[in-house]
């Protein structure tokens, strides 16, 4: 009984080395690739260390909250849903009765708290950052969404980041005005500045995507 | 303060009142337009509802500076629309109204719906409407009096 105990403890021992060695080899084998893909290529890892950082921003309250997959927008830091049953209606903008530039208007009124821009609107659900429960797409899967041109309102690289330095809804992130108690809304992780410097090195780099996990 | 020219159901208004002061304040204590009513102030109700340039707007959160010289018609105005008045009908025809407080703001609302879907669906009609709140529960004479109104200007 004890002998068959101990080969027993001995196979694991065994099979937990050759697992743990495992492991190891792929960890190094994935940083020796990213290291040789960083030295074949540097354009392309600070391309794609630059789309983490466009990243950071897309999914930031003040651009996601319109990015949604759903009926409805978001608002708030929390991203809950948008309050009086406002709809995204057939091209983003509401419905009759209840558009969003019913409340919306060209610039924020900080007198009610009502952030405004031009052309207030959802992003087509093509562009859609978040799935059906609210949650953020990946990297990788939203940097594709935004390089594929049947989906970006035709948008190529040069007409990516004019978007990010011009777009007066991309502006407004910040400048999102103040909250009805009069607290100012946050912003984005990156300056307005830094976001678009970002864009730029990733455009340079022909717009690389992560890969998906 | 600061002067501004409205354009209030066809007439021309001036005030001089605060740039920030919401535009539900400007009828109602400028201009003594009681008929748009307050209700939560944060535009979650749908009481305040008027239309600018034809457009349902809740003019609780509207600055008076943001208006411009866009058209704005209140509740006082909207009858004189064919719209207007087939909706006011409607809502005598089908006695919509328990306390009538929301009422103004469901109206203007209505109408916008059916300047732009002149045969609403049940589905239309709870998306358009579903900003507007009833503590009375009128919604299902709403919805009835929204219909009929259809019909008439059919």
């Amino acid at each position: 009984m004890w002998a068959n105990h101990r080969l027993l403890l001995a196979v694991f021992l065994s099979m937990l080395v050759v697992f743990v060695t495992c492991i190891a080899l792929s960890t190094r084998a994935s940083i020796e690739i990213t290291n040789k893909v960083s030295a074949a290529n540097p354009k392309l890892a600070d391309g794609l260390a630059a789309w983490e950082q466009v990243y950071s921003v897309l999914s930031s309250p003040r651009c996601i909250n319109c990015h949604t997959a759903t009926n409805y927008p978001q608002q708030g830091d929390d991203r809950h849903r948008h309050f009086a049953n406002v709809i995204r209606g057939p091209a983003g903008k509401g419905v009759a009765g209840l558009n969003c530039v019913s409340c919306h208007q060209l610039e924020n009124a900080d007198s009610t708290g009502t952030p405004g821009g031009p052309n207030w609107h959802l992003a087509p659900l093509s562009m859609r950052w978040q799935d059906t429960n609210d949650q953020r797409l990946s990297s990788a899967t939203v940097c594709r969404a935004v390089t594929d041109r049947s989906r970006n309102e035709n948008m190529d690289a040069r007409a990516l980041l004019k978007h990010h330095e011009e777009a007066a809804l991309v502006l407004w992130a910040w400048n999102p005005g103040r909250r009805p108690d009069g607290t100012m809304r946050s912003l984005p992780p990156l300056t307005h500045a830094e976001f678009v410097a970002a864009t730029r090195i990733w455009v340079e780099a022909g717009t690389p995507c992560p890969r998906a996990k | 303060m600061a002067t501004f020219q409205l354009n209030i159901n066809g007439q021309p208004k001036q005030v001089n009142v605060d740039p920030s002061t919401p535009l539900l304040w400007v009828l109602r204590e400028e201009l003594k337009m009681t008929g748009t009513k307050y209700g939560c102030g944060i535009s979650a109700c749908g009481a305040c509802t008027v239309h600018v340039d034809g457009i349902a707007t809740r003019s609780c959160v509207v600055p008076v500076s943001l208006v411009g010289d866009r058209e704005i018609v209140t509740i006082e105005g909207i009858g004189q629309d064919p719209v207007g008045h087939a909706v006011q009908e409607a809502w005598i025809e089908k006695d919509v109204v328990q306390c009538g407080y929301c009422q103004s703001g469901q109206i203007m609302s209505a109408v916008a719906l059916l300047k732009a879907t002149a045969k609403p669906s049940d589905t239309n009609i709870e998306e358009s409407m579903g900003g507007n709140l009833c503590r009375c529960a009128t919604y299902v004479r709403i919805r009835e009096a929204i219909k009929s109104a259809a019909q008439q200007l059919m």
